[in-house]
């Protein structure tokens, strides 16, 4: 997996908003083996403990669940995965919307160059 | 696993001659983390780090290690990286490894040896004929390979390019005993900052500043190499101005 740490934040919470995106992404399938610490900390280049924050607060809102026999395994809770990946989604929109506002633009006027740009590409 | 404070120093000073290196510090260190200890050239982190281990004794104050005074036990449970190299140059990479086994009962072979291996370095090198870099390796493949609880990093990062760096950068965070806690001095704050847990500033022999990393990225919205460069920011000479005179 990929990571993209900003230094001037906390790198927990970049980490485990990252590890959130690739589960409602799919790159780690619903009820399957979720990596280790270990493997996680290695891939990201931060130390244990860090890891191991973000890994608690994923488990702590449901995502991973530690199993004792099988280790940690992604949620099969696909209620709670479908309404992070609807939030996720909102909260991009609304990033984007107050951008182009930002360069004067209002919320129709996005709306209607998102469908003109639907229509040209067909 | 042991709990408690690791490392407690208190109002220790330490003068060389005249000059004062390090400055009523009182100090507090936990278990089993990763800590930055970080400030410009000069400002004490070596005596710091020599009055831990033991190499020197303090002019006033008392250091506790493990809530013992520095001597033959703390040796015991601290592995200690110098700021310099000090491996005989006729010894070879075998020599090294036994040497470590007979000193260390903690010392890991099998983990220092594999990891040696992975870095095509052969049990009969000698320490004469390698790079600066590969040296530096090798030592710190030595001390990481011991199961301390706490492991002294002297500059292990100063004098190697930026890929050998991380090297070192991913043995250390990869091989610590996780009950340990690792102290690394640097003045390479960007390149570690990731891997640290806490920070340490020290400024002219005084500790200013000790605290957890989020806490001050929470508080402050800046990188550590940031906030250590407002810190330590010094006014550039730019020469006599002749309307002064």
């Amino acid at each position: 997996m990929k990571w993209k740490l900003d230094d001037s934040r906390p790198i927990w919470p970049q980490l485990k908003e990252q590890l959130i995106i690739a589960i409602v992404a799919g790159e780690y399938k619903m009820g399957g083996a979720f990596p280790t610490v270990r493997e996680l900390a290695e891939s990201a280049g931060v130390n244990r403990n860090t890891m191991q924050r973000a890994l608690s607060e994923l488990e702590h809102d449901g995502f991973v669940i530690t199993n004792r026999t099988v280790g940690r395994v992604v949620t099969t809770d696909e209620g709670l995965v479908a309404k992070m990946k609807e939030s996720i989604a909102k909260q991009t929109i609304e990033k984007f919307i107050r951008e182009m506002e930002a360069i004067g633009y209002s919320e129709d006027d996005v709306v209607k160059m998102i469908k003109k740009r639907g229509e040209e590409d067909k | 696993m042991k709990t408690g404070t690791l490392i407690e120093c208190f109002d220790v000073s330490k003068a060389f001659g005249s000059k004062l290196a390090l400055n009523r510090v009182n100090l507090s260190v936990g278990r089993g983390k990763v800590i930055g200890l970080l400030g410009p050239n000069g400002s004490g982190k070596t005596t710091f780090i020599k009055l831990i281990n033991g190499l020197i004794r303090p002019t006033k104050g008392e250091i506790l290690i493990d809530g013992r005074k520095p001597g033959v036990y703390t040796k015991l449970i601290i592995s200690y990286l110098p700021d310099r190299p000090y491996f005989a140059d006729w010894m070879t990479v075998k020599d090294v490894l036994s040497m470590f086994s007979e000193f260390y009962q903690d010392f890991d072979r099998n983990k220092a040896e594999n990891m040696c291996a992975a870095m095509n370095i052969q049990p009969e090198d000698r320490i004469k004929t390698m790079s600066k870099g590969t040296r530096e390796k090798v030592q710190l493949v030595l001390v990481m390979s011991r199961k301390a609880q706490l492991y002294l990093l002297d500059e292990p990062i100063a004098g190697v390019d930026p890929a050998a760096r991380d090297y070192i950068l991913t043995t250390i965070i990869n091989n610590y005993n996780e009950d340990g806690t690792v102290i690394i001095s640097t003045h390479l704050i960007s390149d570690i900052e990731r891997i640290l847990d806490e920070v340490i500033f020290i400024k002219d022999g005084k500790m200013v500043r000790h605290e957890s990393v989020d806490e001050i990225k929470e508080k402050e919205g800046k990188s550590i190499d940031d906030v250590f460069k407002d810190t330590f920011r010094m006014e550039p000479f730019m020469g006599v101005n002749r309307n002064d005179r």
